[in-house]
C-alpha cells in the first residue's frame, strides 16, 4: 500500500495529475491533497472508476487525472477512450492487481491490468465458461423459457445500465417513450434486455457490474459474455484487450473512412 | 475541484437501501448503490437510483405556499405553522381529534417520526396515524 500512496504523492505534487481518483476506506474519492492519502485503500468492492472519471472529465474538460485500475477498469478505459470518451494521454492509470478469490468469483480472465502493478499480486487468470456452457446445453425451448423467465423479473431499474461503465450515451434507447412503454413492468421481454444486450456488442469488457448491480439477480453477464463470443467470432474483436485494434463499430466499410469524432 | 461520496440512506421508502451520494464541488450530482450494505448490498431500485434529482430540481418546493383561490402565495414559517396549529384546533374542537390523520415518512428521521406520532397522540388526542412505509 506504501507503494502505492507513495507513488501518487509523487503524482500530485509534482503537479502530474489534477487529482487521483481511487477509494478513500471503501467508497470513490478524488484525492487531491497529500495529507488525505493516509485513507487511500483498495477494498474488494468495485465502483464504476472509469465512468466516474468521464464525469469528472466533463465538469473539467482541461484536467488531468489519476485513477486506480484493476484489470477489468484498464479494459474499460481502452474501450472508452476508443469511443472517444476519454482521451489517453490525460488519464494516468496506476495498477492494482486483483487477489485469487477476487479473481475466481469475477471468473476474471486476466485479474491484473498491463499497467504497473504498485498494489497487490498478480495471480493467473481463470478461463471459465461453465456459465455458459450451462445455458447452451438446454433445449432450444428450455433455454427459451430460461431467458423469458429471467427478463420477467426484472423491475426496470435501469441499474445494469447506469453502473456500466460502457454505457455513455448522452441519450438512451431504453428511456425512449416510444419504444419502451412507461409505467409497465416487466419491460418488453425480451426487447428491453436484447436491446441492451446488441448495445453490449463490441464494448462489454465482462467486468460483471451489470451482474452485481441487478436488484432481480437476472443473469446479465452471462447473457453478455455470450454476446462478446458472438463478436469475436464474427468480427474478430475482443473489447479491452488491445490498444491499437479498432472497435468494429467504429468504422465502415474497410476502415478507411472513419466517423468523423464529433459524431460519436 | 472536488469529488467524493457521501454513505446516506436511500429517502425513498421503509427499507433504507444504502447509497452514496456523488458530491462535488458542493454539489449533489449523482447516487450509487452502497456495496457491501446490509440491506441492499450494492443494488437499487430505480427510486434509488434518481433519489438524488429532486434536491437541486428547479421544481422543488423550498419554502411555504399557502393556497388561496386558484394560486399559491409564498408566505413566512411563521405564519404557515401558525395557520396549520389554529386550523387543526379548530377541527379538532369542532369534529372531534378522530377526525383527523397523520401521514408521516420515511424521508423524516426516527426522531421526527417519533414526535409526529407523540404530537397525533398527546396534543390531538388521536391514534390515527401512519406511514408511507406501509403504502
Amino acid at each position: 500500500m506504501e507503494e502505492l500512496r507513495k507513488r501518487v504523492k509523487e503524482l500530485l505534487e509534482k503537479g502530474e495529475i489534477d487529482g487521483f481518483l481511487g477509494y478513500r476506506g471503501s467508497f470513490p474519492y478524488l484525492f487531491t491533497d497529500p495529507a488525505d492519502l493516509k485513507d487511500l485503500e483498495v477494498p474488494s468492492e468495485r465502483y464504476p472508476l472509469p465512468k466516474i472519471l468521464i464525469s469528472l472529465f466533463r465538469r473539467r474538460p482541461e484536467g488531468r487525472f489519476g485513477v486506480l485500475v484493476r484489470g477489468c477498469e484498464e479494459r474499460g478505459i481502452m474501450e472508452l477512450v476508443k469511443n472517444a470518451k476519454l482521451e489517453r494521454d490525460k488519464v494516468m492509470m496506476i495498477g492494482v492487481a486483483c487477489s485469487k478469490e477476487q479473481a475466481s468469483s469475477c471468473r476474471c480472465p486476466k485479474p491484473y491490468p498491463d499497467v504497473p502493478v504498485l498494489y497487490g499480486e498478480k495471480v493467473e487468470g481463470v478461463q471459465a465458461r461453465d456459465d455458459i456452457e450451462r445455458i447452451e446445453a438446454m433445449e432450444e425451448g428450455e433455454r427459451l423459457s430460461f431467458w423469458l423467465y429471467e427478463f420477467s423479473k426484472c423491475i426496470k431499474c435501469y441499474g445494469c445500465r447506469n453502473i456500466c461503465p460502457q454505457c455513455f450515451c448522452d441519450t438512451c434507447t431504453l428511456e425512449e417513450g416510444d419504444l419502451v412503454k412507461r409505467g409497465v413492468l416487466p419491460p418488453e421481454v425480451p426487447a428491453f434486455h436484447l436491446v441492451r444486450a446488441f448495445h453490449m456488442a463490441g464494448r462489454c469488457i465482462d467486468c460483471g457490474l451489470c451482474e452485481e448491480a441487478c436488484p432481480a439477480n437476472i443473469p446479465l453477464r452471462t447473457l453478455y459474455r455470450k454476446v462478446r463470443e458472438g463478436v469475436e467470432e464474427l468480427l474478430g474483436y475482443e473489447p479491452g484487450a488491445s490498444w491499437e485494434e479498432k472497435e468494429p463499430l467504429g468504422y465502415l466499410g474497410d476502415g478507411r473512412y472513419e466517423i468523423p469524432e464529433r459524431l460519436i | 475541484m472536488d469529488y467524493r461520496t457521501v454513505p446516506s440512506i436511500c429517502p425513498y421508502c421503509g427499507c433504507g437501501c444504502g447509497i452514496l451520494l456523488e458530491v462535488s464541488d458542493g454539489k449533489v450530482v449523482g447516487v450509487l448503490p452502497q456495496k457491501g450494505h446490509p440491506v441492499n448490498d450494492g443494488k437499487l431500485c430505480i427510486k434509488g437510483w434518481t433519489c438524488h434529482e429532486f434536491i437541486n430540481s428547479p421544481e422543488r418546493l423550498t419554502r411555504p405556499l399557502l393556497r388561496e383561490g386558484e394560486g399559491f402565495r409564498e408566505v413566512s414559517w411563521d405564519e404557515a405553522i401558525g395557520l396549520v396549529a389554529s386550523r387543526l384546533s379548530e377541527i379538532r374542537d369542532k369534529y372531534g381529534p378522530d377526525s383527523i390523520a397523520f401521514l408521516c415518512s420515511a424521508k423524516c428521521s426516527n426522531e421526527e417520526n417519533y414526535l409526529i406520532q407523540k404530537f397525533a397522540r398527546a396534543v390531538i388526542g388521536t391514534n390515527n396515524i401512519d406511514h408511507c412505509a406501509r403504502l
